[in-house]
């Protein structure tokens, strides 16, 4: 009797387990595939029923990286890197501040948190229209400063093709040594403190030999022959700003849950110790919030890399400037049918998902099961 | 969270006066914050009230002359149609991927399995990947089988994507009832679906408004699946949306008007069952 519940309980869950090898599993490996092939590289099999694809190896993934035409996929990572940087910094930050602002026993509180919260509900591509009427070169944001009598701003929000911190696209796999290395240093710092002497050693070894590989300039690597000059496009500023608006909300919310749930005995402790109310949030209350800031920054990470809707609504699908490689996937696939293509970049933007979503999900899970 | 009114007390002793000196600064950045929030709003509703010839980039934030409602009904005529849509595939794959859901999240809390503890992770990942890695399959896929262009393939891909989700907004919710209370049943002769109906289901109407209030949410706010999934005929409301407004020569009125009309369901879901909005909102991070 009770085993055969326990079948009954199997069966009824193999459909949406059935369902999610196929849609999740088989089609990413069905993906991975077309970005292996050179499927779209012939206009005549691009959108034939069964196209004829031939395998091609890692080719499209070096043409994204090293290629002359893709110069735009390279500037795409960069965009979405500050991106997601300045999203970053601002949700959280925002966030952070308005929690601690609410949770000073104010008067209307429901009110605020209401006002603060409302973008959340609503589209990607609303904010994104709102956004784009409110951030018009002559108008909006822009004649804002003439309702107290100063004069407006000049700068073109979406528009511009300013470009600064600017770095040569060669460097970057010293970039990426560098910042290995300094991890590495960091770690075997760590491991060095609690007496993994072995492992410790392994990690400095790491460091030092990745340190000195970007420091000579990352001999036996050479991406293009050329430099190429990659920035921070300013265009989007905006965008930024817009996701901020739309975001910033839910970090508030998760953090003053957060807020909510350090118990008053520790601040009153605190208090009666001397420290300011200051202190009491810089020495009790903050050190308390870092897991919820390092699942909002997961959380929030993998939307930004992500972002499609927002960029679409407010700077149009097909402007060079604002590109990220979620949007260029979807133009190589389905405006231009180069599915090998707009396949390989689908794979990048999942290794980069992948990287951070893995993790956070094994380390919450491992927590719950220990729980 | 003080509710015992003697820390309430404490506080305002050890802080006097220094509390009541900095207030106004609190509500004066509060005050600015809900600016920064409301702006928009304030503009959107100005700009769909105009006239199309009274609305100038400078004058962009004067009140409207005269109030035009005519842009609404303008919206409303084009996007009638594509609201049916958004509205048919909302409910549908709500309501399909919420009961699925429901029914993974009992078997996944109170019938655990070997390798559940591998399956359910697997199961998550499919709400995080970026959908562009499954495009390019599922647009063949949905091809291959008739439904490209098609209502009913947009919501068989939302159910689907959706599962994830709500297997563990569902996962959680029933990890928190007892497995004393099934044991009983249990005992009185209740199987599998016997304590489901009699027990877990008439105890998750909250975990279903969470589950329904999110998934609504989303899947009326999506827009990739949408844009690539979809033809002229079954365009949901953000396509639609995206378009009119993605136009060059466009009078705003219109769009303004438009993204009130997208916006509304989800804005009175959200003003209206706020509570349950933020915990579907915290069950997103996993943990619950």
């Amino acid at each position: 009797m009770r085993s055969n519940d326990r079948l009954v309980a199997f069966l009824m869950l193999l459909p949406s387990l059935v369902l999610l090898a196929i849609f999740v599993y088989g089609f990413i490996g069905r993906t991975a595939w077309v970005s292996l092939s050179n499927w779209g590289s012939d206009p005549t099999q691009a959108l034939a029923l069964d196209p004829q694809i031939a395998f091609a190896g890692l080719a499209n993934y070096r043409k994204l990286f090293t290629g002359i035409i893709d110069v735009r996929f390279r500037q795409d990572l960069v965009n979405t890197f500050f991106f997601t940087l300045f999203f970053l910094v601002g949700t959280l930050g925002l966030g952070l501040g308005l929690a601690i602002l609410l949770d000073q026993k104010v008067r209307m509180e429901g009110l605020f948190r209401t006002i603060f919260l409302f973008p959340f509900a609503l589209a990607f591509i609303v904010t994104g229209t709102v956004w784009r009427w409110m951030l018009q070169p002559q108008g909006g944001v822009n004649v804002l400063p003439e309702l107290v009598g100063l004069p407006p701003l000049e700068f073109r929000w979406l528009t511009t093709r300013q470009q600064i911190w600017q770095f040569d696209w060669n460097s970057v796999p010293a970039f990426l040594a560098g910042a290995a290395a300094v991890t590495f240093a960091f770690m075997a710092w760590r491991a060095w403190r609690r007496g993994a002497h072995v492992r410790a050693g392994v990690q400095a070894v790491l460091a030092v030999g990745l340190g000195g590989w970007a420091v000579t300039g990352t001999p036996g690597v050479t991406l293009l022959p050329y430099p190429e000059m990659h920035g921070f496009n300013m265009a989007f500023i905006g965008i930024v700003i817009a996701a901020v608006w739309q975001m910033s909300g839910y970090t508030m919310a998760l953090y003053l849950a957060g807020l909510r749930g350090v118990p008053e005995e520790l601040r009153e402790a605190a208090r009666v110790d001397g420290a300011s109310e200051f202190g009491v949030y810089r020495h009790v209350v903050l050190p308390l919030l870092g897991p919820i800031t390092l699942s909002a920054m997961i959380i929030l990470g993998h939307i930004s890399l992500k972002i499609f809707d927002l960029i679409w609504a407010m700077a149009g699908s097909d402007n060079a400037t604002t590109d990220v490689p979620a949007l260029l996937m979807y133009l190589r696939s389905f405006r231009a049918n180069a599915f090998a293509e707009g396949a390989a970049i689908a794979m990048v933007l999942l290794i980069m998902v992948a990287t951070v979503i893995v993790p956070y999900l094994r380390s919450s899970l491992r927590g719950e099961v220990r729980r | 969270m003080t509710t015992s009114t003697d820390s309430l007390t404490l506080g305002r002793r050890t802080q006097p006066g220094r509390r009541g000196r900095w207030r106004w600064v609190i509500y004066l950045l509060l005050t600015l914050a809900a600016l920064f929030y409301l702006l928009p709003v304030y503009l959107v509703v100005v700009t769909a009230l105009k006239e199309p010839a009274a609305i100038t980039l400078a004058d962009t934030w004067r009140l409207p002359e005269t109030w035009n409602w005519g842009s609404f009904v303008t919206a409303w005529e084009a996007f009638a149609p594509k609201l049916r849509n958004s509205m048919v595939l909302a409910v549908s794959a709500t309501v399909a991927s919420a009961l699925m859901g429901s029914m993974n999240g009992y078997v996944l809390s109170k019938w655990r399995f070997p390798g559940a503890n591998v399956v359910f992770p697997l199961m998550l990942f499919g709400m995080f990947i970026p959908y562009q890695a499954i495009l390019i399959p599922l647009f063949q896929f949905l091809r291959d089988i008739g439904l490209y262009g098609d209502l009913l393939g947009l919501i068989v891909a939302h159910v689907v994507y959706g599962l994830p989700i709500t297997t563990l907004i569902f996962r959680n919710f029933y990890a928190e009832i007892p497995d004393s209370m099934l044991d009983a049943a249990k005992i009185d002769g209740a199987g599998f679906f016997g304590i489901y109906t009699r027990i877990l289901f008439p105890l998750s109407i909250s975990g279903f408004v969470v589950v329904v209030i999110w998934q609504f949410t989303q899947i009326w706010n999506e827009f990739l699946f949408a844009v690539t999934l979809t033809r002229q005929e079954s365009q949901p409301i953000t396509v639609a949306l995206a378009q009119l407004a993605g136009g060059e020569a466009v009078n705003w009125n219109l769009p303004m008007a438009g993204s009130i009309l997208a916006a509304l369901p989800t804005l009175i879901i959200y003003i209206v069952l706020g509570r349950y909005f933020i915990r579907g909102l915290l069950a997103g991070s996993v943990k619950g």
